[in-house]
């Protein structure tokens, strides 16, 4: 049958073969750097058109409709402006930290790739602590945005960097204690025994009551991690403009614009992975005949399809609730999510240590 | 009791969030009823709500006559100093008797904000707000206006 990781077995043999192993070694982390930053670039075209599409239905909208059939092509066009407008560096700020901070954002989202598995057998680094890895690597992102507000030389950006940061900052807590439940179920950390755990059905259904309060935090957590609305404090009106990215232009802008709907697909992808089973398809218990007939449909596209799914849902937040402010926010975080999810937790230890989920 | 209260706030929380997903959510699967209008392709089929304003007009009609008395109550009502009314004086024929009348209805259309509050102010009911829009032009005297047609009097019996 035709998979994803034929493809990337075949490919590893024919290099193999060609070369000696050293040289394949590099051709192959080449490729996939290409792969990585080919799916990047799908990602950005993909999610922004989505966006607007789902923006403009909820709206009872037609959004784009005018550059290629219903529209499909409008992000194309964006991108190919965005290429040829002017990158500046406004005077006075600090032009290292400007012109880098884009790209520290776009390089935590290539590091956060590796250990996602977007297909049975298809990942690029299966580490033992998988999920550490993650929660540790997302947390440089938010190095990029006070790197960006700060080197800006604006007061503006500064203080729009200052909420950002004090946000991610914040919710990291509570999106790392729900992560933590699935771990407590699982006993492991490594991505692929999270997902082969779930072989037997996902740990949604399987953890029931405190799987879904941890995933409902957890949707909550990184819809704010990723500073979208209704969390999109650094993007106010009138005060803040666009927050720590006010200064950028052109394509450092679009980095930016790219890592967020990056970072989207990643936490969704996460969110997949532990809570609705990754690329293992639907499976119920001991059913054999019905889990065999759910094999035949690909593993990418159930990792996929899930993963769309709960960028859907994110977006479907965006364009229903109103942005909270500041204050509202931090309550949100301080008095209700992380008190929550840390007796959530003990829940799921408790339930754990007694086998009572299924 | 506070964790009693806690308990509640949260689930409060939780419908009401969900209350709004439904409510977007059958947006999102009913996507029949779509409300913009694709303006500049169906200019001849365009339908302007009933309420749309696009300019301040003055009504009249076929025999040229308007209802408007030149009271400058449109012209104190406007917060934008939009409307200038300039009066002259009618002489009556048969009486012999002098009349304030209007002589010309300014119109800043540059400076208007489509409030309505000229009309809502006019006694005589004398001036409406049409459903014109595209208004630009190359040179902003073109949109000084005014309102009384070249030739128009009062409306006999209005006071
Ligand atoms: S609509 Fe408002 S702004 Fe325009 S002329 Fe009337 S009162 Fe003035
Ligand atoms: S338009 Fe109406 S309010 Fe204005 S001067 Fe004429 S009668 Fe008076």
């Amino acid at each position: 049958m035709w998979s994803l990781s034929n493809i990337a077995t075949s490919i590893d043999q024919w290099l193999n073969e060609t070369f000696n192993p050293t040289l394949a070694l590099i051709l192959e982390m080449l490729i996939a750097g290409v792969a990585v930053i080919g799916l990047f670039a799908m990602l950005g075209l993909i999610l922004v058109i989505m966006e607007r599409k789902v923006s403009a239905w909820i709206q009872i909208r037609l959004g784009p409709n005018r550059v290629g059939p219903k529209g499909m092509f409008q992000s194309l066009a964006d991108t190919v402006k965005l290429l040829v407008k002017e990158g500046m560096t406004p005077g006075g700020s600090d032009k290292l930290l400007f012109n880098v901070a884009p790209f520290v954002a776009m390089i935590v989202a290539m590091l956060l790739m590796a250990p996602i598995a977007f297909a049975k057998d298809f990942q690029l680094w299966d580490l033992n602590i998988g999920v550490l890895y993650i929660s540790a690597v997302s947390s440089i992102s938010v190095i990029s945005i006070l790197m960006a507000g700060w080197a800006s030389n604006n007061k503006y950006s500064l203080l729009g960097a200052m909420r950002s940061g004090a946000q991610i900052v914040s919710y990291e807590l509570s999106a790392g204690l729900a992560v933590l439940a699935i771990v407590v179920l699982t006993g492991s950390l490594r991505v692929s025994d999270i997902i082969n755990s779930q072989a037997d059905g996902w740990w949604i259904f399987k953890g029931h009551i405190p799987a879904i309060i941890s995933f409902v935090i957890f949707i909550i957590a990184v819809t704010a991690e990723t500073n979208r609305a209704p969390f999109d404090m650094a993007e106010a009106e009138s005060e803040l403009t666009a927050g720590f990215h006010t200064e950028y232009s052109g394509m450092k802008f679009a980095l930016f614009f790219l890592a967020e709907y990056v970072n989207v697909f990643i936490v969704c992808a996460l969110g997949a992975t532990l809570f609705l089973g990754g690329w293992m398809p639907f499976h119920i218990g001991t059913w054999e005949a019905f889990n065999h007939v759910m094999d035949y449909i690909p593993s990418s596209i159930w990792f996929f399809g899930k993963t769309f799914f709960l960028i859907f849902l994110i977006m479907w937040f965006r364009w229903t609730f109103p942005r909270l402010r500041i204050d509202q926010l931090l309550n949100l975080e301080w008095k209700y999510l992380l008190p929550i999810s840390m007796f959530n937790l003990l829940l799921v230890t408790l339930i754990a240590i007694l086998g009572w989920h299924f | 009791m506070f964790l009693k209260q806690y308990i509640k706030d949260v689930w409060g929380a939780m419908k009401s969030l969900a209350t709004g997903m439904k409510r977007t959510g059958y947006y999102f699967t009913h996507h029949k009823e779509i409300i913009t209008e694709q303006y500049p392709d169906n200019r001849d089929t365009l339908v302007l709500p009933e309420r749309f304003k696009g300019e301040v007009v003055m009504i009249h009609d076929e025999n040229n006559e308007h209802a408007c008395t030149g009271c400058t109550a449109c012209e104190l009502a406007c917060p934008n100093a939009t409307i200038k009314i300039i009066t002259k004086f009618d002489v009556d024929a048969e009486t012999g008797k002098k009349k304030k009348a209007i002589d010309t209805f300014v119109y800043h259309l540059e400076l208007c904000t489509m409030c309505n509050l000229c009309v809502e102010a006019c006694p005589t009911g004398a001036i409406k707000m049409a459903q014109t829009f595209e208004h630009s032009v190359f040179d902003r005297s073109q949109l000084t206006k005014t309102l009384n047609k070249p030739g128009s009097k009062i409306r006999e019996g209005v006071e």
